[in-house]
């Protein structure tokens, strides 16, 4: 089943069209990642279907209902989480506010969410009443992530998870994804990290200038050699 | 000295109650409020009025608690014109600031527009009760008590301390333990994820208002119970607030606490070397040095 999908959406921060006519369809559970390089608009796409800009013309629909142009305050209610590429975490809070604040929303009793949460980054349940920017950046991310979750969300939207990251976090972040989306989260990640975001993704998009170049399986796209060429380094 | 001092933690401790509100408002919205030391005027002609006229009139009591200057009077009239001003002040954001910032203007032209209503606020009182210096209770002058080391301090005094530091204590209750006061310290660190998160930042902006201003009011007032009641006290309490608010981190309500108090110190001891229509000054130059040596405050990471 579909669970998300763009249909033509353009759309740009001021005059300027950032994206034109992109597409995306994700289903519920599939992980899709979206790789492109800078400056392709792949931040721009996840923006727009938050609700954070406008498109100018085209669709976001969620579950064959049309959210084009809800706010994001909305759309998070709708079931959609986001996690920025930075300015990702409350700093001057603790781990546990800012879990709490992820879940600002909720009006039931989040505790076994929560519980669930610390059991995916046990790291964050040890240090919850410490600030969050006191943390590395690895573990931001994970609060990062951990706010987002705190929601339930059926689809999680992530912004370069691995950006800024070393290499052996990179991977750690990477294996959490895949935890994540064992439990059922659909996922649309944009990754400057492309080889490693489409090994782990059901589907992938390439887009280029704004534009979609190609989509296919994932692992189609890894073993595509003009992708390999223009977007995985060779 | 001592006695200065014990003067200056006084005076500061009102100053604090209006660099508090002046730093919630600039960690959210991020800009300089000069309508805020009018506030403070505001809060304490709105309790004359009701100590003066209203509660005479509809016969409440007019005696005063033991050795103190006020009775039930101001009892009833400082929360009332806490919650007045504190309306007043969400009033301005919802007709001015809030229509400013719809339209992105910046920060220049926010804090220009606060100025204008600073103005306008401080004319509304100059139009109603003159520009005289005026007294909750004209002529009631309760002697000091004496304590250790020569201080002298008036009962008043010792209650304004204690209703300072109750209202700050209840104010960091507040921002600790409830999910609102949660909601207004994510909003100040990051607007833009509290919005992804859910929060209505709107109402959290109202909220924010609204304790600043009745914080600013309860200064007001206190400060008209431990001196006097006059239109330009607000507006003359302007730089010690900013002063205060940029030595303890603009945005920091702890630091402007902290800030507030070295500002009321700095400024009462400095009367034994200098002529106290120097006091302004002092904080003036307190400022400059602060923007000058550590721009972000005693908090601030660089």
């Amino acid at each position: 089943m579909i669970i998300l999908k763009t249909e033509d959406i353009t759309v740009g921060y001021t005059e300027v069209d950032i994206l034109h006519d992109v597409h995306i369809k994700v289903r519920s559970g599939e992980i899709v990642s979206v790789i492109g390089p800078n400056g392709a608009g792949k931040s721009t796409l996840l923006k727009t279907i938050f609700g954070i800009l406008k498109p100018r013309h085209g669709n976001v629909t969620f579950k064959d209902e049309d959210i084009t142009g809800l706010k994001p305050d909305r759309v998070v209610r709708k079931g959609i989480s986001y996690v920025p590429q930075v300015d990702n975490v409350f700093p001057s809070l603790t781990i546990q506010e800012n879990m709490e604040m992820g879940a600002f929303i909720r009006r039931d009793d989040y505790s076994q969410r929560l519980d669930e949460v610390y059991d995916l980054f046990p790291v964050l349940r040890e240090r919850k009443k410490q600030k969050v920017g006191q943390l590395s950046g690895g573990q931001r991310q994970m609060v990062a992530m951990g706010r987002a979750l705190m929601l339930d969300p059926q689809v999680l939207l992530l912004d370069e998870p691995s950006a800024g990251l070393a290499p052996v976090l990179v991977s750690m972040i990477f294996e959490k994804i895949k935890e994540i989306n064992a439990t059922g989260v659909a996922m649309i990640i944009v990754e400057q990290n492309a080889r490693e975001a489409l090994k782990m993704a059901h589907h992938g998009y390439v887009l280029a200038m704004g534009r979609n170049v190609l989509n296919d399986k994932g692992e189609a796209l890894l073993a595509n050699e003009e992708v390999g060429r223009l977007y995985l380094g060779g | 000295m001592a006695e200065l001092i014990i003067y200056g933690i006084v005076l500061g401790s009102i100053i604090s109650l209006g660099a508090i509100g002046l730093s919630l408002v600039y960690g959210i919205i991020r800009f300089a409020n000069f309508a805020h030391g009018d506030f403070l005027t505001a809060g304490a002609y709105i309790a004359l009025f009701l100590v003066t006229g209203v509660f005479s009139w509809i016969g409440i009591p007019d005696n005063t608690f033991g050795a103190l200057s006020f009775g039930w009077q101001m009892v009833i009239a400082f929360p009332v014109s806490m919650a007045v001003v504190g309306c007043v002040a969400i009033a301005l954001d919802r007709i001015l600031y809030r229509k400013l910032r719809q339209k992105r203007s910046g920060a220049v032209m926010l804090a220009m527009s606060s100025l204008g209503a600073a103005f306008i606020i401080r004319m509304i009182i100059l139009i109603i009760w003159g520009a005289d210096s005026l007294f909750y209770r004209p002529g009631l002058m309760r002697p000091a008590l004496e304590l250790p080391l020569g201080i002298k301090i008036r009962p008043d005094q010792i209650l304004i301390l204690l209703i300072v530091f109750f209202l700050v204590g209840l104010l960091h209750l507040f921002l600790q333990n409830t999910k609102m006061g949660k909601a207004m310290r994510a909003t100040a660190d990051n607007m833009e994820l509290a919005l992804i998160s859910g929060i209505n930042t709107e109402r959290i902006i109202i909220w924010t208002w609204g304790i600043g201003g009745a914080l600013a009011a309860a200064g007001g007032i206190l400060y008209g119970i431990d001196v006097q009641l006059h239109p330009y006290m607000g507006w003359n309490f302007l730089i010690p607030l900013f002063a205060a608010t940029i030595l303890g981190t603009i945005g920091n309500i702890y630091g402007a606490l902290i800030g507030g108090l070295t500002i009321g110190i700095a400024q009462q001891v400095s009367t034994a070397f200098l002529l106290p229509t120097y006091k302004l000054a002092v904080a003036f130059i307190i400022m400059i040095l602060i923007l000058l040596i550590r721009p972000k405050g005693i908090f601030g990471k660089d």
